[in-house]
């Protein structure tokens, strides 16, 4: 086992080259809602539990089913009303179950990524190539079902082994949502020396972390959006941030949450310098224009050289 | 540990859901449903009248709400009991003062312990629904078929004998269940439970005789879940239930579809007197939101019924 994770340069947060957005904008923001499918009956992983009470657990089965039945339209007549589209956290099952959720976001020009198969599948115990043969499932299934090329993972319900971004960058994956280390692109590196980058996707504002997790009010919620909004727009005035709202539809689109949540998504969305655009859109830009500056040939894990103790 | 090979086969990746227990279907592609009179919002208030063991089994796992400390947890014990005694006068006064009708979900042993309340009760004349026998009683998959059969046959005789009603609804403890649970209430004569808590409408539920139809007894807005679990004040509360209610009922006059909002009641829980300003209070705004249909759980079963012209199968 790693002692360091090792994939990205040290680098403080007011000592960097500045990045600029599209347009002069401060903030990239970004909602990425997980459009997930949880078994009912899944294969037992030997390290982690799929659901807390015997199967069949009704009430975590039914809490993620609400998010499919009900949640995500709510979700989408709200980001339509604010100019944003989502950039999906996909469990690409979902696909197959419920192909008329997939098209309603085709029709919206959402971006689909891959969140694996199921998120009641974790990468846990798999070997390499199990994880390689998941992980090209996942891209084939975007790609067979919405026409998209998949550029970034989140890995199924934060399920990683030491290969994840090695497998996901091969598989032909640009970007990854696994990293919570920064408010800013980063470049990761990868054992094939492909550019990849991390894209900030904020484990702090993931509804599920805050309701779940953190157990916050709805309209605490809402501020803390604001705040978080508020400190990113500001010191985006000296070099471009991220901000990243990660939803899920069974959980922010329930009725005693979703006004307090609109109600700070038209905040958000009422500044002048914001870049209102998609994970992958952001990964693009950045490696266009930063990467190889940022990345200073320090592309692909550090190789041990013939003879080196290791 | 490596995962097996069939970790990677997935038998039940196809079009709908990964069980055959009801169909796939958004909300949105209902038919629209009219409660009567115009109504926009059904108001199912589902009040628990509950018996927590002290000797809990807690197996496997403890009931929400149950004994928590070491053997005697006097404690947890006589604070559920309160609602027993006093939080349930308390909260009554509370749903008449503002003419809204309550369900009451109790778990039958109530019948032999505590017969004076379940008379109290009975006079009402509102509609009373099985929580199984009490909340340690829990329907889970580990339980045995023959032993889940007798608990259920035995809670509704118990509480059929003792109300004199025809006890068509049911609320597992913990809203719990095993797979063979939705079979053997219809077998024993329910026609529908609140366990299933994905949706905000009743949708039709097979089992292996006659379908149940499943009325979603809201988890997220459950007194318990948001005082209890998660911690939110009343006032919180309040201003959550009233949101919910804004909001379902905003939906409904746009997309001219009837909406549901269910709320649990525990008298245990929202009796405390320094509570129980906080239920009034949202009493008082859903009872004078025009639009509003507060009905027994069946009323709500049977307009959605007639309206939506979903049978049985």
């Amino acid at each position: 086992m790693l002692e360091s994770l090792g994939r990205y340069e040290y680098s403080l947060y007011d000592e960097r080259e500045s990045i600029s957005w599209p347009g002069g904008a401060r903030v990239a923001l970004w909602v990425a809602p997980n459009i997930e499918f949880y078994e009912l009956t899944p294969e037992p992983n030997p390290s982690r539990r799929a659901w807390p009470r015997p199967t069949p657990d009704v009430q975590g089965y039914a809490t993620r089913d609400y998010g499919n039945r009900v949640g995500h339209m709510r979700m989408m007549r709200l980001l339509d009303e604010y100019g944003v589209r989502g950039s999906i956290s996909l469990s690409t099952a979902l696909c197959e179950h419920h192909p008329e959720i997939i098209e309603l976001c085709l029709e919206r020009d959402w971006e689909f990524f891959s969140h694996g198969i199921y998120n009641t599948r974790y990468t846990y115990g798999m070997d390499e190539a199990q994880e390689c043969e998941m992980i090209e499932d996942s891209i084939e299934t975007i790609r067979r079902h919405t026409g998209q090329d998949c550029a970034g993972y989140l890995a199924p319900a934060l399920t990683h082994t030491e290969q994840t971004l090695d497998v996901f960058a091969e598989a032909g994956g640009i970007y990854t949502c696994d990293l919570f280390h920064d408010d800013q692109p980063t470049p990761i590196q990868v054992r094939s020396g492909k550019p990849f980058v991390s894209i900030p996707y904020s484990l702090e504002l993931n509804d599920t972390i805050v309701y779940v997790v953190n157990k916050i009010e709805p309209r605490r919620y809402g501020s803390m959006i604001k705040q978080a909004f508020d400190r990113l727009y500001m010191e985006g005035e000296t070099s471009g941030t991220v901000m990243c709202v990660p939803l899920h539809a069974y959980q922010v689109s329930h009725p005693h949450r979703i006004a307090a949540f609109e109600e700070a998504l038209r905040y958000v969305t009422s500044h002048k310098d914001v870049w209102v655009t998609t994970g992958r859109e952001i990964a693009e830009y950045y490696m266009a224009h930063y990467y190889e500056r940022d990345a200073g040939g320090r592309q692909g894990l550090p190789r041990e050289e013939p003879g080196h103790a290791s | 540990m490596p995962v097996e090979a069939s970790y990677l086969e997935y038998a039940y990746r196809r079009y709908g859901m990964d069980h055959s227990r009801y169909a796939w279907s958004m909300l949105t592609d209902r038919v629209p449903i009219a409660w009567p009179d115009g109504a926009r919002l059904a108001v199912w208030i589902n009040v628990p009248v509950q018996f927590f063991p002290l000797n809990q089994r807690g197996t496997p796992f403890a009931p929400p709400g149950g004994m928590v400390t070491p053997y005697p947890d006097l404690r947890h014990y006589t604070l559920r009991d309160y609602g027993n005694r006093v939080g349930i006068p308390r909260c009554l006064a509370a749903l008449d003062r503002f003419g809204l009708t309550p369900t009451f979900s109790i778990n039958a042993v109530i019948c032999e312990l505590y017969p004076r309340l379940l008379e109290r009760l009975c006079v009402r004349g509102d509609e009373i629904l099985c929580q199984s026998w009490h909340m340690d009683s829990l329907h889970h998959g580990e339980l045995g078929k023959a032993e889940e059969a007798e608990i259920v046959a035995r809670s509704l005789e118990q509480l059929r004998a003792a109300t004199d009603q025809a006890i068509l609804g049911w609320v597992s403890p913990g809203r719990s269940q095993s797979s063979n649970t939705p079979d053997l209430l219809a077998e024993n004569g329910v026609q529908y439970m609140g366990d299933w808590i994905n949706d905000e409408l009743p949708y039709l539920f097979h089992t292996d005789s006659q379908d149940l139809v499943a009325l979603p007894l809201s988890l997220e807005l459950d007194d318990q879940f948001v005082i209890g679990a998660n911690l939110h004040s009343e006032w919180e509360y309040a201003d959550q239930i009233k949101d919910a209610c804004d909001f379902l009922l905003a939906e409904a006059r746009e997309s001219e579809c009837g909406r549901l909002l269910a709320l649990t009641i525990h008298p245990w829980l929202m009796g405390q007197p320094h509570r129980i300003a906080a239920l009034e209070s949202v009493l008082e705004y859903i009872a004078n939101q025009p639009g509003v249909w507060s009905a027994s759980s069946y009323d709500i079963v049977q307009a959605w019924r007639n309206a939506s012209g979903e049978k049985p199968g």
